[in-house]
């Protein structure tokens, strides 16, 4: 901010000093020279041929892939079972142990500040750094590929977002709710069950569902490194270019995934 | 019945909040306690029950020196000392009976608390309590769908099912109308005198405070400044709690709204 007064004796606000204003736009500068920079070396490593190309073969695999071969449907049912099934429950074991770590990392329920938090924390954060698929790769070499690897990788991969957006939640709560709890005589648990849990019930339920929908969507690829659901199926189709196969999974998959924002949208609009 | 001595309180930051107040106050009375933002006047009653911690001097009730208690025996304290606050303080999404009953906390266990087991004689002193304090009928609304005069009365009813030998209330009309205000006032010391509770009430309303209380306690910079009955706050000593002011405007307003009271009463 800069107030200065002008020759004619009145005084003058701008938004930013002379150097300030210059600053940013040496910044501007730079950042265009970068974009610039990316363009030509992005633009070097492509092989123009086949971008040129690009619209004559996306063409032709959708027209190849169109109609949708309706008849596979009847492999699918089990597949898309499964895959429903690794969300739900990857999300309800993430939740039945993210609840307990939100309340460990959270500076106002942690029972130590100083071994305790670190500790929840360190295991939020080592959760959400590996992708799901990455827990499945994992996973299949351990315990061998099929449903359950899938949905221990789901699980794995959902405590740290649970725990974290929970442990954010317990942090905002009103502290009066709290006090006027604890005036009554009440214990630690019972500030708990009457102080913190009913704040945060809406919250808890928005995450749970939000989480298992993301789950679904991310499910429908564990297959693609066998670790069960439908994604097995499409990385089966595309191997042997069954391209109207491929087209009624990726149908099927949108269709799923609809209904569960669909369910997610229900569930939150009737919690809060 | 509740006696403080040399009770202090500083923070952290070396702040005296509460700075060597030494009163008692006897069953049955209710006291105001004025003063300016930042007099202490909070900090002073969540000393009391220890909501925050007192740094030293004893807080006596009933022959308990409540300084020195650990947890559990605080907890069996605490129930004696019911709290009414400014903002409410309610369980936003409870029911109201959730919240009166939450005033129960101390005398029962986790598990019949959590599955609102609440025993049958708790329950009929609730609907007494919403009865008496004008909430009948409300039991099953949540606390957020009721007026800021509802709340209240839920929170006055919520301190009294703990049974208290003393009302600790901070501040229990700032956030009201006046009208509101005086009902809700009215309301608290008008139970006090049925169950011959003692109570400090904060309060930054003067006139209000004088049309309802029997004695006044002045606070300036967490130190007593004045004591003494409702009568006797002149103009020198409210400028001696607040500072420089016309006060004239203030106390001439009380007097009328007293004889209007008293009028109303008879």
């Amino acid at each position: 901010m800069a107030v200065f007064t002008s020759q004619a004796g009145s005084k003058i606000w701008q938004r930013r000093d002379r150097n300030a204003q210059l600053l940013v736009w040496a910044g501007w500068m730079a950042g265009i020279m970068v974009f610039m920079y990316c363009w030509q070396q992005i633009s070097r490593a492509t092989t123009w041929v086949f971008v040129m190309d690009a619209p004559r073969i996306a063409d032709d695999i959708l027209t190849r892939a169109l109609p949708p071969r309706w008849s596979y449907m009847e492999q699918l049912w089990w597949p898309v079972w499964d895959t429903i099934n690794i969300a739900t429950i990857g999300t309800a074991i993430s939740i039945i142990i993210a609840v307990p770590i939100a309340f460990l990392a959270a500076s106002n329920t942690t029972p130590s500040k100083y071994f305790i938090r670190p500790v929840a924390l360190f295991i939020i954060v080592g959760s959400r750094s590996i992708n799901s698929i990455i827990w499945a790769l994992l996973l299949v070499t351990i315990i061998g590929p099929g449903v359950l690897a899938g949905t221990i990788a789901i699980a794995l991969r959902s405590i740290g977002f649970v725990a974290k957006l929970l442990y954010e939640a317990i942090e905002e709560i009103d502290r009066n709710q709290i006090e006027a709890i604890t005036a009554t005589g009440a214990s630690r648990w019972q500030e708990i069950a009457y102080g913190i849990v009913p704040q945060i019930m809406p919250t808890f339920a928005g995450i749970s569902v939000f989480r298992w929908d993301i789950n679904i969507r991310e499910s429908t690829v564990l297959g693609y490194v066998g670790a069960g659901g439908i994604g097995m199926q499409l990385q089966a189709s595309m191997n042997v270019l069954a391209w109207p196969q491929v087209a009624l999974i990726l149908l099927v998959i949108l269709v799923a995934v609809v209904i569960s924002e669909w369910v997610s949208a229900k569930v939150r609009g009737a919690i809060i | 019945m509740l006696r403080l001595e040399n009770f202090t309180k500083r923070y952290l930051t070396g702040d005296l909040a509460v700075n060597n107040v030494t009163l008692e106050i006897p069953t049955g009375q209710v006291v105001a306690l004025i003063g300016p933002s930042g007099a202490g006047k909070s900090t002073l009653i969540r000393c009391i029950n220890r909501l925050v911690e007192p740094t030293s001097g004893a807080a006596i009730l009933d022959d308990i020196n409540l300084t020195v208690l650990g947890s559990s025996a605080l907890r069996k304290a605490r129930r004696h000392m019911g709290m009414i606050f400014q903002e409410y303080a309610l369980v936003e999404r409870l029911s109201v009976m959730e919240n009166v009953l939450s005033g129960r906390l101390g005398y029962v266990g986790f598990w019949r608390s959590w599955f609102r087991k609440f025993p049958q004689s708790d329950i009929d002193e609730a609907f007494r309590l919403m009865e008496r304090v004008g909430i009948a009928d409300m039991a099953d609304k949540r606390a957020d769908a009721l007026s800021g005069g509802q709340r209240q009365r839920v929170g006055i009813a919520r301190a009294l099912i703990q049974n208290p030998k003393l009302l600790l209330v901070d501040e229990p009309t700032a956030s009201l109308d006046p009208k509101t205000a005086r009902q809700i006032m009215r309301l608290i010391t008008e139970l006090c005198a049925e169950r011959g509770l003692a109570a400090i009430v904060n309060i930054h309303d003067v006139a209000l405070a004088q049309m309802y209380v029997e004695r006044v306690i002045g606070l300036r910079t967490g130190e007593v400044v004045f004591d003494g009955p409702p009568e006797d706050l002149t103009p020198e000593v409210l400028t001696d709690i607040y500072g420089e002011e016309d006060w004239e405007a203030t106390i001439e307003e009380v007097e009328e709204n007293g004889e209007e009271i008293a009028e109303a009463v008879a």
